[in-house]
């Protein structure tokens, strides 16, 4: 039961008394809170893997946020503190993919299919026509056929 | 004895689907009707063995037989009786029961439903479904049965995760599987028109209910599971493209795709291949999306069983049910042509953008999902693939659809006015901007560039909609009034604008703060005052909790009393967090607590999130709308009265031809 | 024309395949919860910290250099750290290897206790009491071991209890190849 698991480890590290005599720092600045959520959210948990260090109830997730917190106290930038991270914990730890060339189609594909999905219509639209016209619409037909089904309808 | 006799069924069943798959397909092949006829017979006995497997389950919950390894894993004596139900779909063996179990009620159904349907056809859908119905059965009885015997027997369950004991947890899972078990009834009547050569409109017309009740159940499903997520986990949070939310809205999108698509080909008898191929792929995401929660290759909260033997029955599966289907479309579809012809401005040319633009946004949320998974299996380094990735690249898809909405209904089969268009709709875009200006102005007192063509956008896709609809009451000189239909169309457009209208509002201007407050400190966000008055402990039917009391005013009244538990369970003794909501039409104030501090007092969570609720209403609607274009009236007449009316206006046409 | 009709089956397979890997790695033992270390071929990161058995007296990264080492990550409150741990007595009794613990995010009393119960095979005890060294490791879970060679570059990391599998086939001859590269006995 993996799931279960999961939350045993998570929930052993947040329950196991490790809140003992480490204080959370606090963010000298309110203002900071904004830029302090939004770090918050884009760093993965390590130990809960499916959840930001924002959300995780985990030991090491505090930590996480204590140092994201002192780093936006000692003026980092946004882009310091996530190589910090990074650094330590490789690209997983980061909700955004990299660049690089592995990542490349995923980053651009969106954008080459929206093109490839243009030109599909164009030649869709280019290709009709140019079987048997099955036109099972012909309107006048259809409305008269509407009307005498509606007409019987209200018979019924 | 009670889990014997359903796991017995379960084994009876599994024969009866057998036949239900090679019986039927003989026939219509052979031209035997006493072997077509026994579809529909399989389908009726295997409906009652799987209901008495499914009884049989639900049976040992109740009566809290943990000599069944499966309900000592996942129930407790202490567990309440409605908690004690839903835990029989609470972890993987009891889901794919519900999910044999929901495939064979929908598998009845379109025997009782089908009486327009001719006998081959008939008989290969029933072929198709039995064949699904034996892999799954065939998967539940060779690796996941959920009536293992436990010996020695424990004195106790294990307990329901907490996480599951909550109301959202009870209709969720059967809502989204109704819709995902429903596509495919829409594959088994694509893969029998493929099978028997005729694909024309009268077939999209037959699959055109059955796709749309499927579509709508899965859209509740995934909107409950959203609000579920916020209320229950999420620290405000309703979408995380976490990889299992993300395999249940690829087959939304590919069903919604479906649905348009099916419109014009029976309208229109074209984009046939499209249709049949989006008929396959729904039902083949839905099926990918088990096989992602239950097989272990991905990291997920919601990840089911993680064991590589049954990921491999999955993939063996999926590749024979896919496999097979998108073979016989390569074979077949080539040869489906036909359908009216239109102009490059016609509403054939933009349903056709509204379902690419559909089918690249589920190519992108593939790939996110996929990405992770494939460069960690070829060595090419861990990534993660989250929110920032989606929500950057999957919302500029999505707005053009949006535009679409208003434009699309509006515009003609086969050839478009535009300029007749322009001038209907130039005054609602101005209206929309101007809504997309004092709408955040009026509730937030501020806007951005972004918010108010967001809001414009939503706004546009409500008022043009309502547009058309007044126009086609205007137009409407019929006996009765607009076809169901017609409205269910309406107002599902009109739930998308409600829709992007809510995530903006509650993106751009939602306000958290992550605080530590003690008994009587305060604090104000965007007006709201939120005061904790104190937090003491309680004791609840299997958890113990620390409750606190905050009270919210807005200039000076009061407006909402809100108690946020820590709640521990005896039983699996992790901490669980109930947030404690006050939500209205216009505003959620959300309050959770997050852990007691020694120095005093508690690290709390509060939040302020404007037009919440629309996020869900939006859906809601879709769902609504949906409903009612699926009881639409030309759904119910029987095909005897359209052949009577057929023939009497033939015979008319005959009678004006003589004349002239 | 008939080729667009089989691009669906041609992208599916794909898929497929891919799957089929995942599997058949996890098959053969792969966690897909383990995440690659990114400190692999980089210097130790710099630290200075208190030993757990001799408070006043502190251990320094320079320490690490002049010959290879097992750097294991460990807590009294790890109930993964038992059973390997077996497993480092025993190395530090029939091997001369180098064997460097870092209490991690631990009380003291509670970490020498264990130490008196389960043995102590480490030639010294970090103690990182609030986890910021363990951070620049990268350390998200414990236990974690890393081997460290002599110019104190990282070359490894493990996580998880070292089995005695990952021991003999992985961990015992790349200390021995460090060794002979370094020109160690």
């Amino acid at each position: 039961m993996k799931l279960l698991r999961v939350f045993a480890v998570c929930g052993l590290l947040a329950a196991s008394g490790l809140a003992y005599a480490i204080v959370d720092v606090e963010l000298r600045d309110v203002g900071d809170e904004p830029r302090f959520n939004e770090l918050s959210n884009v760093l993965r948990c390590m130990v809960c893997q499916n959840q930001s260090i924002a959300d995780s109830n985990a030991e090491l997730a505090r930590d996480f946020r204590n140092q994201v917190k002192e780093k936006i106290n000692a003026g980092q930038t946004n882009d310091e503190i996530v190589d910090f991270m990074v650094d330590r914990y490789g690209d997983y730890i980061l909700y955004k993919p990299p660049f690089n060339m592995a990542t490349a189609l995923l980053w651009l594909g969106p954008f080459l299919l929206v093109i490839i999905g243009f030109i599909i219509i164009f030649r869709i639209f280019k290709r009709q026509g140019r079987g048997p016209d099955e036109d099972t619409t012909d309107s006048e037909q259809q409305a008269r056929l509407k009307a005498m089904l509606d007409d019987e309808g209200d018979q019924s | 004895m009670i889990p014997e006799i359903g796991h017995f069924a379960l084994v009876l069943a599994l024969f009866i689907a057998l036949i239900q798959t090679v019986m039927p397909i003989v026939g219509a092949y052979r031209g035997m009707p006493e072997l077509m006829a026994m579809g529909k017979l399989a389908a009726s006995a295997q409906l009652l063995f799987v209901s008495i497997a499914f009884a049989m389950l639900t049976w040992a919950f109740i009566e809290n037989d943990f000599t069944v390894a499966y309900v000592a894993q996942n129930s407790n004596s202490a567990l309440p009786i409605q908690y004690r139900i839903s835990a029989v779909w609470g972890a993987h063996e009891g889901s794919l029961l519900l999910w044999a179990f929901l495939l064979s009620l929908w598998t009845f159904a379109v025997t009782i439903f089908s009486k327009s349907l001719p006998e081959h056809f008939l008989a290969r859908v029933m072929g198709v479904l039995g064949f699904v119905s034996v892999g799954f059965l065939l998967f539940i009885l060779m690796t996941s049965n959920p009536f293992d015997r436990l010996f020695p027997a424990a004195l106790d369950g294990r307990d329901l995760n907490p996480l599951l004991q909550d109301p959202g947890l009870i209709i969720h899972p059967p809502m989204l599987y109704m819709g995902y078990v429903g596509f495919s009834v829409a594959f088994a009547f694509a893969i029998a028109a493929l099978l028997g050569g005729h694909l024309d409109a009268t077939w999209a017309r037959w699959s055109r209910p059955w796709t749309t009740v499927s579509w709508v159940f899965l859209t509740v499903g995934i909107a409950l599971g959203s609000w579920w997520a916020y209320y229950e986990l999420g620290w405000g949070g309703w979408w995380f493209w976490d990889p299992v939310e993300n395999a249940s809205f690829m087959p939304w999108l590919a069903g919604t795709a479906l649905i348009h698509s099916l419109a014009v080909t029976e309208k229109r008898g074209a984009f046939k291949s499209w249709t049949v191929l989006l008929a396959i792929m729904a039902f083949s995401l839905s099926l990918l999306g088990s096989f992602l929660v239950r097989s272990g290759v991905l990291v997920s909260v919601h990840a089911f069983a993680t064991d590589p033997a049954r990921g491999v029955f999955i993939l063996v599966f999926l590749c024979v049910v896919i496999g097979s289907s998108l073979a016989l479309y390569a074979w077949r579809a080539p040869n489906v042509k036909g359908g009216g012809s239109f102009e490059l401005f016609s509403r054939e040319t933009l349903l056709l953008a509204n379902n690419v633009l559909l089918m690249v946004a589920l190519a992108t949320v593939l790939m996110g999902t996929l990405a992770p998974l494939v460069l960690d299996a070829l060595g090419l380094g861990k990534i993660s693939v989250g929110p920032p990735y989606f929500d950057t690249v999957f919302v500029p898809i999505m707005l053009p659809l949006v535009i679409l909405i208003g434009i699309g209904p509006m515009v003609n089969w086969r050839k478009g006015d535009a300029s007749a268009l322009m001038r209907k709709l130039r005054w609602i875009i101005i209206v929309s901007v101007i809504l997309g200006l004092a709408i955040p102005l009026m509730a937030m007192g501020r806007t951005t560039l972004m918010v108010t063509a967001a809001v414009s956008l939503g706004a546009w896709a409500i008022l043009s909609t309502a547009q058309y609809l007044r126009d086609r009451m205007v137009r409407n000189t019929g006996k009765r009034g607009l076809s169901a239909g017609v409205y269910g169309m309406a107002i599902a457009h009109m739930g998308m604008g409600v829709f992007v209208i809510g995530v903006t509002l509650s993106s751009a201007f939602s306000v958290e703060r992550d605080l530590h407050m003690r008994a009587g400190d305060s604090v104000e966000m965007n007006g709201y005052v939120f005061t904790l008055d104190s937090v003491t402990p309680v004791n609840g039917p299997n958890y113990r909790a620390d409750r606190g009391q905050v009270t919210v005013t807005l200039d000076g009244e009061k407006v909402a009393q809100l108690s946020p538990e820590k709640r521990t369970y005896f039983v699996q003794t992790m901490p669980m967090t109930e947030a404690s909501i006050d939500a209205s039409l216009f505003r959620d104030l959300y309050v959770a607590l997050a852990e007691q501090r020694e120095e005093g007092g508690w690290a709390m969570r509060v939040y302020h999130k404007p037009f919440q609720r629309w996020i869900w209403l939006g859906p809601l609607l879709m769902a609504l709308g949906g409903l009612l274009a699926a009881v639409d009236r030309r759904y119910r007449t029987s095909a005897k009265r359209i052949v009577q009316a057929r023939q009497k206006l033939s015979s008319q046409l005959a009678d004006e031809g003589a004349k002239a | 024309m008939k080729a667009r009709y089989l691009l669906p089956i041609v992208i599916f397979f794909a898929m497929v395949a891919v799957f089929a890997l995942v599997l058949y790695q996890i098959g053969q033992g792969r966690n897909i919860k383990d995440v690659p270390s990114p400190l692999i071929g980089k210097a130790v990161p710099q630290f200075e910290l208190p030993l757990l058995l001799q408070p006043d007296q502190t251990f320094s990264s320079e320490q690490l250099k002049g010959h290879v080492s097992l750097v294991n990550v460990w807590a009294s409150w790890c109930v993964s750290c038992r059973y390997e741990h077996p497993l480092l007595v025993e190395m530090s009794q029939n091997t001369d290897i180098s064997i460097i613990g870092i209490n991690y995010k631990d009380e003291r009393p509670d970490a020498l206790k264990w130490l008196r119960d389960m043995g102590d095979p480490y030639e010294a005890s970090i103690y990182d009491y609030d986890g910021r060294a363990a951070i620049d490791w990268g350390v998200y879970g414990t236990p974690e071991s890393f081997i460290v060679d002599q110019q104190g570059i990282i070359r490894y990391k493990h996580t998880g209890p070292i089995s005695v599998e990952k021991l003999e086939a992985e961990i015992m001859p790349l200390i021995r190849e460090l060794r002979q590269q370094g020109g160690e006995s």
